[in-house]
């Protein structure tokens, strides 16, 4: 616990190394399906993590994580419809910069607010954004949603072309990636450990003369910034932006990943958010559109025998 | 200029729905105030409690039967989920039994969609009678609802003031620990309690049931309704969350005068941000010393 960054154990970077290895020759392997399934792991996996700065590393609990996920969909498609020729890094921007509006406003007001009532009104900021969402037609086309094309693969000076899947899969890939380094980076920074310090005792924190406040308004508005980029992996992927990703079942899917995962491993939520989205694969065979049923009976399970989750054991490690 | 009439009959509206939410909503207070557990299941209690309701309804025929028959279903139904999910909870960060509680919603719920089908089912109105209120014909059931709500929630004081499984739930409030010392079965409290916030929460939906129609999904709509109207009032304060109720569906009644009903439940949702800013502790407390 006590070494960090880049001196941690070689044994932690072997294993990065070997997954990242894989999730990179995945796409050239599997089929079509199965590629798709992986990105689309990635993506969640994003906003798994995205969330698991507030559950697993502050001890807030955010029921609106699709406020932030929705509003980088959202951001992506005004951009690719309204300025000029479709632009990858500015559909990007936009969606970033709609994500960081919305959480600077919801961090301002939720974080004067602990526990349950932090849940609450997080989970109340979504329903608000959704129904505006949902029925101011005219900008956001409503129950419909927008949709639009796929904007071309750019690195100015360097690569330009369609999106095939394999590029695709490569993009998203590499966004998660630096994402899960910066996180990891930001948990680990002196800032990070105030956040878990809050998390074990918010009074103590605030008696040493940390401003707990405003370092929760931070990891708010970070963590919204990162689900807001999940929310623009999945716009670019899908090709649309709907309300169904502004409504709450969004926000209770992201808990569910960490649940399942391990909270505060960064790790742990993308293995939750693959190990979901298999169950989800796996039930919605027998059960076409009631597989919550069996998943949400494993979850309550879960949630009372192994609050840890799938990775919670390697806690340590993944902290190191 | 809306003319009186129109406000008349929103304001009537408005404190109808009110005491809907009300029963729910003390339901919540109720399991809240005792055991500190946020239930995020409670909308689907309600929302089982209404289909509960038009099952047994088709099958006898009288609404009362069906009324009783799904108080008695969910509060067997509360209590089993209480003793294998909430009690080995008891003791761990309150927050876990919010993620308990909204995985048995999510089952719940979709086992509504399973067993009952996407198609809102009726429940009739056991009476059906009409009295004239300006230009529109009003409802008799609409004003019974409001009245059964108020004796249920009567009732519920009445047993919590006087009774003496009401004195020992009041006690297990005050001091679990002490309440065990003195031979109240502690773990029997919490379980009896959960299975009269559902029982409460079945009520209020088959009496809802016959201005809406059943269906799956009306539970998360009111889950977080009675969120809000808990918040509002003050947490775990049963006549805070009655005022709550009453305030928040007025205010919404009006407000759909002007806006569509969907966008009319943002003004609830203000009024939560508001008070959590200015009065965290609630609106309709007395000031904390």
């Amino acid at each position: 616990m006590t070494r960090r960054g880049l001196a941690g154990p070689a044994g932690y970077w072997v294993g990065f190394v070997v997954v990242l290895g894989l999730l990179t020759v995945a796409p050239l392997v599997l089929p079509e399906f199965w590629r798709r399934f992986v990105t689309e792991i990635l993506i969640w996996g994003l906003l798994a993590m995205s969330s698991d700065l507030l559950i697993g590393y502050t001890g807030m609990v955010s029921f609106g994580h699709s406020v932030f996920f929705g509003l980088g969909m959202y951001g992506t498609a005004a951009a690719l419809l309204a300025l000029g020729p479709p632009n990858l890094w500015l559909a990007l921007a936009s969606g970033l910069v709609s994500a960081a509006v919305v959480a600077a406003f919801v961090a301002y007001f939720a974080t004067r607010l602990r526990d349950i009532y932090f849940a609450i009104t997080t989970l109340v900021f979504s329903q608000i954004f959704y129904v505006i969402i949902f029925t101011w037609t005219d900008v956001t086309g409503g129950e419909n949603g927008l949709t639009f094309s796929q904007p071309p693969f750019s690195l100015p000076g360097l690569w330009s072309g369609r999106f095939t899947p394999v590029t695709l899969h490569w993009f998203v890939l590499a966004v998660v990636t630096l994402s899960y380094l910066g996180l990891r980076r930001i948990t680990q920074s002196p800032f990070g450990m105030v956040l878990q310090s809050i998390r074990e005792n918010e009074a103590r924190t605030r008696a040493i003369g940390y401003h707990v406040e405003r370092y929760k308004i931070v990891a708010v508005m970070l963590s919204g910034l990162f689900a807001g980029l999940a929310g623009v992996l999945y716009a670019i992927q899908n090709k649309f932006a709907a309300p169904d990703f502004v409504l709450f079942l969004v926000s209770g899917e992201a808990v569910i990943f960490n649940v399942m995962g391990g909270m505060g491993t960064l790790v742990g939520p993308v293995a939750g958010a693959a190990f979901f989205l298999v169950l989800r694969e796996a039930f919605s065979r027998f059960f076409p559109e009631y597989y919550l049923i069996p998943v949400g009976v494993i979850f309550t399970l879960m949630v009372v025998f192994l609050p840890q989750g799938l990775l919670g054991f390697l806690r340590r490690r993944l902290n190191a | 200029m809306i003319p009186f009439d129109q406000l008349l009959v929103q304001a009537i509206n408005g404190i109808v729905t009110g005491m809907i939410l009300a029963l729910v909503a003390s339901g919540l207070t109720l399991i809240f105030g005792i055991m500190d557990v946020v239930n995020f299941a409670h909308g689907e209690l309600f929302m089982l409690g209404a289909y509960v309701g038009t099952t047994i309804f088709v099958t006898t025929g009288s609404f009362w039967v069906a009324l009783l028959g799904a108080c008695l279903t969910l509060a067997a139904l509360g209590a089993a989920l209480q003793i294998t999910t909430l009690r080995p909870l008891l003791g761990r960060d309150p927050l876990t039994t919010i993620l308990a509680t909204f995985g048995i919603s999510l089952v719940l719920q979709n086992y509504a969609l399973w067993q009952y089908g996407p198609v809102p089912r009726k429940i009739t109105e056991p009476i059906t009678g009409h009295f004239q209120l300006f230009h529109i014909e009003y409802p008799w059931y609409r004003l019974l609802i409001a009245l059964l709500s108020a004796l249920i929630i009567g009732g519920l004081w009445l047993f919590m003031k006087y009774g003496t499984y009401g004195i020992w739930i009041r006690a297990t409030t005050q001091d679990r620990l002490m309440a065990s010392a003195m031979g109240i079965p502690v773990p029997w409290v919490h379980t009896g309690v959960f299975a009269i916030g559902a029982a409460m929460a079945a009520a209020s939906g088959v009496l809802f049931g016959p201005l809406v129609g059943v269906n799956h999904a009306m539970g998360f709509d009111f889950t977080l309704r009675a969120f809000v109207v808990v918040v509002v009032g003050g947490m775990g304060n049963l006549g805070g969350s009655i005022l709550a109720s009453i305030f928040l569906s007025l205010l919404e009644a009006f407000a759909s005068l002007w806006v569509s009903p969907a966008q009319a439940v943002i003004v609830s949702f203000v009024v939560l941000i508001l008070t959590l800013l200015f009065r965290p502790t609630g609106l309709f407390v007395p000031t904390p010393k």
